[in-house]
């Protein structure tokens, strides 16, 4: 997309056709993968999608730049898909998973656990090839890993995941989005990347192992 | 100081977070949210220790490939719906808050 953010904005509020089109071309498959971290399916996903496209339609004109554009898309889509995912029966409030789930243990599980050597890595990690992001993704075999594995996280940990490392949102606009603290948020992605980190490794271990 | 003890002091600081404690902290570590005196111990460890050093590549490789995934494919009716749902809504407002293209 070649227009500057504020030239966006301004186009989109004067509701350009052509304009819209393109952001709704170039956002709503980010929307689509944020939108599956809440609801339990992809047609009630598409759903929301739509439907925060709708409240884009809405609201453009109060748009008052104070977040990113994309920011304020992922807001909107939060909380449509919020209050789906309540009326679903899916939404968990966070903190709920936050303090018990396998995240941690599966950290706990790489470290000798007793004795003097306690805290020491059981199997010390080796180097994973130096190209690794760009080849490991040739293999559709490895991506269908990684989605799966993200498929499988808890939600709270997906939807923080989905937000920092795949979108690339600040972690001060996430908390913001998402309505939690900071702490919470770092370590919710920590265990996220602890279990995606694990599935990964098959993939991309060194031939020298 | 003499070499000696020089690597004598660092292992002392170093052995103040264990690996376990190196791997809990590594996303506090890249998120610059640790504070001055854990971040050189911490960098310390790391510069002491090859299997620690390989697991923050490992994890900065984790994160580096989850930013490469495409976005979710949008099947085509949902993209045509969309605009759909643009054009009516655009048709339902009035003329003096969305300016027509051909102004």
């Amino acid at each position: 997309m070649k227009l500057d953010e504020p030239g966006l904005v301004q186009a989109l509020q004067a509701g350009d056709e052509q304009v819209f089109a393109a952001v709704m071309d170039w956002y709503s498959g980010s929307l689509l993968r944020l939108a599956l971290s809440f609801v339990p399916s992809r047609a009630v996903a598409e759903e929301v999608v739509q439907e925060t496209w709708m409240g884009v339609f809405e609201g453009i004109h109060r748009f008052e730049s104070r977040s990113s554009f994309k920011t304020w898309l992922f807001r909107i889509l939060t909380n449509r898909a919020k209050t789906r995912g309540i009326r679903e029966n899916r939404y968990e409030p966070f903190g709920l998973s936050a303090s018990s789930d396998e995240g941690l243990s599966l950290e706990d599980s790489l470290f000798i656990s007793e004795g003097s050597r306690m805290g020491h890595w059981k199997d010390p990690p080796n180097a994973w090839e130096p190209d690794t992001p760009e080849r490991a993704l040739l293999s559709k075999e490895c991506r269908v890993a990684i989605e799966t594995a993200i498929e499988n996280l808890p939600a709270t940990q997906r939807q923080v995941m989905t937000l920092r490392d795949i979108e690339g949102v600040s972690s001060e606009e996430i908390c913001n989005i998402l309505g939690i603290s900071e702490t919470n948020q770092r370590v919710l992605l920590h265990r996220a990347r602890t279990k995606v980190r694990r599935e990964l490794s098959p993939y991309v271990e060194g031939d020298n192992t | 100081m003499d070499t000696n003890l020089k690597q004598k002091l660092m292992r002392y600081m170093a052995g103040n977070f264990s690996c376990q404690e190196i791997a809990q902290l590594i996303t506090d570590y890249l998120d610059g949210s640790l504070n001055l005196g854990e971040r050189v111990r911490f960098q310390i460890h790391l510069g002491l220790c090859f299997a620690c050093r390989n697991y923050l590549r490992q994890m900065k490789h984790t994160i580096a490939t989850l930013r490469q995934l495409p976005p979710e494919p949008v099947p085509q009716h949902v993209k045509e719906e969309l605009l759909e749902r643009f054009r009516n809504w655009k048709q339902h407002q009035p003329q003096s808050s969305v300016r027509s293209e051909n102004e």
